[in-house]
């Protein structure tokens, strides 16, 4: 006879098979190895939680050192390969495949063993894509999760940096998977429950608390001039002229630059509560001035960031907390946010081409893609107007009868036209091809497509792309403010002087900015420590950023 | 190390009587500059000493388009470059020009 439930009788086996270690629901952090060689089986579909920020460090390690006649030939599916040892498993033949999302720490190496053979590469995702994969065809069959607490039945509280974990966990244990998570404590009651206890299966305390790291925190005193003009450039130029309230910021300089001018530059300009109100963004510590002069409404985050827990907490009217009083960050949730309900996503790339396609890949680097392309994407399914969206989907498309005319999301590139050591922002072609035909992809990575860059800002000024009509009026909007680059110097003056009168271009000083006033004293805080004083000594820097 | 040097016919005299003035730091990525007031009004001169080779023609393009747009006649630029960017190099030229016409503080 057919059986419909062999799934889940395969779930109570692997359960039973962990259970001799347990007391309980909880394993000592010894016996975690065995624990996994009991659970696990070859071939087996693995999260191991690897998220932007939090890692499932201790369950690593414990995989890394499984016996590979019983667990051998994994698939990775996990948003963040981050630690060495995510990588390490592969170098010893404990897992095989991967399906992942970002790198960053370890994109050198992850390009290294790709190039080598040693990882079969399903694909690079981004965190949207891959968590939707989760429910359709790469659903995990154990899923290694961390968090801050539990309590005897199994109970978690994930704490600030909560992260992918509701997702994974989800998608896992309502499809007949084993949830195992490790945290740093166990606890009579937990300050609130993140993952209720019949979704996890085993519970390891570890012996130091999981690794985060500071990975959104920009030191104000490294602003440069040029930074501090295009963040001019894009207030006056871009938010101001929209009316840009909803919106998602990277995590450069740059856009860091603009967070601080708000209190000044901005205010100056009359432009407090008429733009950026409401952010889908992590709460990184260069808001808190605009914060504190009242100029933000609503912060939702994909993650926490090291030292903002008592801030966060004493401003629980801009951000989303617990009963507890802590951030409840969510990164599935914040992604759709920034998705779909912000008008505008503005950030900083390493590479872009003449038709506004941008990569942060190199040919030595595979970074992944995160949660950028989700932000930096026109969302086609939007149907909720605003005025910005409205604006300029009229720009882009000035003929159709506005009823039938769609929006548009403003996804705005920002950046100077040299970067570090003097590499050229601007290129003709983009090393993702290049890495794309060495590895045989189907696809180049590219962070954000050409048709959905509306707005290109550097030193030089700003392009509106919405209002080029053709492919080459686009390529020369791009060379008009590509400085001296090679892409810059070849441009066509005549075209770019059309251009401008059109509007399609606007220099500074069309824009009513004098380069020579992009000054440093603008900031509303120079420094790290400034910022704690804004915070009124809430914000508690990590070491690495205290210099006094 | 390479050193250049660039000459251009200019339309007017800078304006000021500060006969000189420096802006700037010799720090990676930053740059130097010393002005001084001591050719004649339609002539500008631009000596540069920089730690980067090889980049003579973005260097001509960016004073090409300095003088163009300040007309700095009578001025003479040293610039000691520690491989600053040329956008960096235009503002520090811009704030130069503003330093020696005295308009600045």
């Amino acid at each position: 006879m057919t059986s419909w439930r062999n799934n889940r009788a395969a779930r109570d086996a692997r359960i039973a098979a962990g259970a001799g270690l347990a007391h309980g629901k909880v394993v000592e952090a010894p016996d975690a190895t065995r624990l996994l060689e009991a659970v696990i089986r070859p071939g087996d579909r693995v999260c191991l939680e690897g998220d932007n920020q939090k890692q499932a460090d201790l369950l690593s390690r414990a995989l890394l050192a499984v016996d590979l006649s019983k667990v051998n030939d994994l698939h990775m599916v996990q948003s963040g390969v981050v630690l060495p040892e995510h990588l390490d498993l592969f170098d010893r033949g404990v897992a095989k495949r991967l399906d992942y999302a970002y790198s960053g720490p370890q994109s050198a190496r992850i390009a290294r063993m790709l190039f080598g053979g040693k990882i079969e590469l399903g694909a690079v995702h981004t965190y949207l894509e891959l968590f939707a994969r989760y429910f359709i065809d790469l659903t995990p069959h154990v899923a290694l999760i961390a968090a801050v607490s539990a309590d005897r039945d199994g109970n978690l509280y994930t704490g600030p940096n909560t992260e992918d974990t509701p997702t994974v966990v989800e998608a896992t244990a309502f499809k007949d998977g084993v949830v195992i998570a490790q945290v740093n404590d166990i606890v009579e009651t937990v300050p609130r429950v993140d993952i209720p206890a019949d979704r996890v299966h085993f519970v390891v305390k570890s012996d130091k608390p999981f690794f985060v790291e500071p990975l959104f925190t920009r030191d104000p005193a490294a602003i440069t001039e040029g930074q501090i003009l295009t963040a001019m450039l894009a207030i006056k130029g871009i938010y101001a002229p929209y009316g840009v309230q909803r919106i998602n910021h990277g995590i450069g300089f740059s856009t860091a630059a603009i967070e601080l001018l708000l209190p000044t530059f901005g205010e100056r300009l009359g432009l407090k509560g008429r733009i950026a109100t409401h952010f889908a963004l992590n709460p990184h510590p260069a808001l808190i001035p605009a914060i504190e002069s009242g100029w933000v409404r609503q912060i939702h985050s994909f993650g926490s960031e090291v030292g903002m827990d008592e801030y966060i907490r004493a401003r629980s009217d801009v951000y989303f907390t617990g009963p507890d009083g802590s951030l409840r960050s969510n990164r599935a949730f914040c992604q759709t946010a920034g998705l779909y309900a912000c008008d505008m996503f503005i950030g900083s790339t390493l590479q872009i081409d003449l038709q506004g396609n941008s990569s942060t890949v190199t040919t030595s680097r595979i970074a992944g893609f995160g949660g950028a392309p989700n932000m930096g994407a026109d969302a086609r399914g939007r149907r909720h107007p605003s005025e910005p969206w409205l604006k300029a989907g009229a720009e882009a498309d000035p003929d159709s009868p506005a009823p039938l005319r769609r929006g548009r999301k403003l996804v705005v590139q920002i950046g100077e036209t040299f970067g570090d050591k003097n590499v050229p922002l601007f290129v003709e072609k983009l090393d993702a091809i290049e890495l794309a035909e060495k590895l045989n992809l189907e696809l180049a990575p590219v962070m954000i497509y050409g048709d959905d860059v509306t707005h290109i800002v550097t030193e030089e000024g700003v392009a509106n792309l919405l209002l080029c009509r053709t492919a080459q009026e686009r390529e020369q909007a791009i060379r008009g403010i590509a400085g001296y680059t090679d892409v810059g110097r070849g441009r066509d003056r005549s075209m770019v002087a059309l251009l401008r009168e059109r509007g399609v271009i606007r220099r500074p000083e069309d824009i009513g900015i004098n380069p020579l006033d992009a000054d440093r004293n603008m900031l509303a805080a120079r420094s790290i420590k400034d910022l704690v004083r804004w915070s009124g000594g809430l914000y508690a820097p990590p070491s690495k950023f205290r210099n006094w | 190390m390479e050193d250049l040097s660039f000459h251009h016919p200019v339309r007017e005299r800078a304006g000021g009587i500060r006969q000189s003035a420096i802006v700037g730091v010799v720090a990676s990525g930053n740059l130097e500059v010393l002005v001084e007031r001591v050719l004649p009004d339609a002539e500008c001169a631009v000596e540069i000493k920089t730690a980067a080779m090889g980049f003579g023609e973005v260097w001509s393009a960016v004073i090409g388009d300095f003088v163009e747009r300040y007309s700095p006649g009578g001025l003479k630029f040293s610039i000691n470059d520690g491989g600053a960017r040329p956008d960096t190099v235009s503002l520090r030229l811009a704030q130069a020009v503003r330093l020696i016409a005295g308009s600045d503080r």
